[in-house]
């Protein structure tokens, strides 16, 4: 990760500068041919998020019928699962991604800015130890997360996954934007602080905005894998009200151990993917630069 | 960088008239702006692996009350389970496998989609979709998709003339360990796929264009270029998300937890799920599990590190 961060700038201006000519390429039956293969893929990729729409949308009568599609289309699963607590579940995951989130932007922006344009003693040891927890997921300390946030003994599991969350996240938060931080030269600000600007005013007027896309995607990404998490979430809100339980941890109630209610999985499946591709769409030619700045999970 | 340029030029005088209070809080000062980011990290990452490493040693009820230590009797309790030598096998394929097969697909993927064509921007879009959903989901998907009696995949497969029977042996794909582990490691790589492929995209723009023009000029092959050029140059960028990789997949939970618990019995468990379904009874003794697969996490790391340390590539 280090590797990209110093090599790379966060967004390459080689890549958008092209040639006019290979913009205006002739479409050959070798280029036909490979614009087929990549469709090709690109629907094989999108497949099972059809399938789950699909079997969201069929009527209970047909959930156990061999057609590729339904012969009806029913929307009753997105309509009758707002009674099963899935609303609550969603509250729930609100809070906690939308907390995590917060937290990052408070603690992560800082820690980059800082250490982006000062060298101080304990700078690279501190970074290390941000890469280094990076390196590390919940699921290898499980057992040791769910005992001390039970000591702590704390009102509500949302706030314990609010945590969990951020801290997880905080190390790409923390790599971006130390990326992006470097990457705005400081005689910008000081150039601000000259015209008689104080230091804050520098820093919110200059270099926020010119980092603003690396803050963004740094907290749509916290956002997107706290609202995705399952495995702290499972084990933290064991036998907690469904206004605790974020969705993911819903959705897993929707399996019973007979029988597993299909319809409303998968249509709460579909209503909490949205988000998500939202907020894709927000950062989507950021994905690539972003990856190259730090790293994801 | 004013005021820091002139209290350079004054420090060493400074510095012999400063108080000692106040050279505490000069060094402390950083501590204002990355504090918080310590205070997040030691609470969140480092103070579970110390109560994880105790737990490992203590002798716990499975509701979670100490009855007092329990020695080594928790490793070798580990050590003594009948299903931890298949665990550690499955683990060891279910992460070779998985990373291998995604890392030589994403390679394939990242020049095509690196290709310039038509709708290229809508088709890209299509590849993050794995990436956005929750893995939790797309596992579930494929588990309803390989049901016996209905599952579109098995549907598929009998239009097809593959599948004799439905609600037959074959058809409950999920059911017999052998194939439920194979069908689990696709969805493994399925998942995989869109970061690893995004990492390499990221990786070939860093390429500098004129490089390849300079090849042509000398008349190299397309194989060619790509093996002198392409993928030495796309080396730090496949090494880093390989590790990333590897890192993901051994932690991976949700994909075997949706599609068979690790089931049946614990025949398509790795180490993480089975860590998890030991703590729904033996704490201790999970803890212990915890401890081993802590350890292998540093131990990958480490020949991470010490890999590309030698060939240079961590600056």
């Amino acid at each position: 990760m280090a590797i990209a961060v110093t090599e790379a700038p966060p967004e390459p201006p080689a890549v958008r500068v092209r040639p006019k000519r290979a913009r205006r390429a002739r479409l050959t039956p070798g280029k036909v041919l490979l614009a087929l293969t990549a469709y090709a893929i690109a629907m094989i990729f999108v497949l099972p998020y059809a399938e789950m729409i699909i079997s969201a949308l069929r009527p209970p009568k047909e959930l156990l019928s061999r057609g590729y599609l339904p012969r009806h289309y029913d929307w009753s699963n997105f309509t009758s699962i707002w009674k099963t607590g899935f609303g609550q579940n969603l509250g729930a995951s609100l809070k906690v991604a939308g907390g995590s989130t917060l937290v990052v932007l408070l603690v992560a922006l800082p820690a980059a800015y800082y250490t982006a344009r000062r060298k101080f003693r304990g700078r690279s040891l501190f970074l290390l130890l941000v890469l280094a927890t990076q390196m590390f997921q919940p699921a290898a300390m499980l057992v040791g997360i769910q005992r001390e946030f039970i000591s702590f003994n704390l009102p509500s599991p949302i706030i314990s996954l609010i945590l969990v969350n951020a801290g997880f996240n905080l190390a790409f938060a923390v790599w971006i934007l130390n990326a992006y931080f470097s990457s705005i030269p400081a005689e910008l600000e000081e150039a601000a602080m000259v015209d008689g600007t104080s230091r804050l005013g520098a820093l919110g007027r200059i270099t926020l905005p010119l980092a603003l896309p690396g803050i963004v995607t740094a907290l749509i990404f916290t956002f997107i894998g706290a609202w995705n998490e399952l495995l702290v979430a499972l084990t933290l809100t064991l036998g907690a009200p469904d206004k605790q339980r974020p969705l993911t941890v819903g959705i897993n109630n929707y399996i019973g151990q007979y029988s597993i209610d299909w319809g409303h999985l998968f249509a709460g499946s579909v209503i909490a993917t949205l988000p998500v591709i939202a907020l894709f769409a927000l950062i989507e030619g950021k994905v690539v630069g972003g990856l190259t700045a730090g790293s994801i999970k | 960088m004013t005021e820091q340029a002139t209290l350079t030029a004054k420090r060493p005088a400074a510095r012999r008239r400063e108080s000692p209070a106040r050279r505490v809080a000069r060094a402390a000062y950083p501590l204002l702006w990355i504090g918080p980011a310590l205070a997040l990290i030691g609470v969140v990452v480092l103070w579970p692996v110390v109560v994880m490493f105790r737990t490992s040693f203590q002798h716990i009820s499975p509701d979670g009350f100490i009855l007092g230590s329990a020695g080594g009797r928790n490793f070798t309790d580990l050590f003594n389970e009948p299903d931890l030598k298949g665990v550690l096998t499955r683990t060891v394929v279910w992460v070779v496998a998985v990373v291998t097969v995604t890392m030589i697909l994403s390679l394939g993927l990242a020049q095509l989609f690196n290709e310039r064509f038509p709708g290229r921007r809508v088709a890209r879009w299509a590849l993050i979709a794995p990436w956005a959903a929750s893995v939790m989901m797309t596992s579930l998907v494929f588990r309803w998709a390989l049901d016996a009696n209905n599952g579109v995949i098995n549907v598929f497969l009998h239009d097809i003339g593959l599948l004799k029977s439905f609600n037959s042996n074959q058809a409950d794909w999920l059911g017999r360990p052998t194939s439920a582990f194979v069908w689990m490691m696709v969805v493994a790589v399925f998942v995989s796929l869109p970061f690893s492929t995004y990492a390499l995209l990221a990786g070939l723009q860093t390429i500098p264009q004129d490089v390849y023009e300079a090849a042509k000029v000398d008349g190299a092959s397309r194989w060619r270029v790509y093996r002198s050029i392409t993928l030495p140059l796309l080396r730090p960028a496949f090494v880093v998300s390989a590790l990333i990789n590897v890192i993901n997949v051994f932690n991976s939970f949700p994909i075997i937890w949706e599609m068979t618990r690790g089931g049946p019995g614990y025949q398509t468990s790795t180490t993480t799920t089975f860590m998890f379904q030991l703590k729904q009874s033996y704490i201790g003794e999970s803890a212990a599990m915890s401890v081993i697969n802590f350890g292998l996490v540093i131990l990958i790391v480490l020949l991470f590190l010490r890999v590309t340390r030698r060939t240079g590539e961590v600056t």
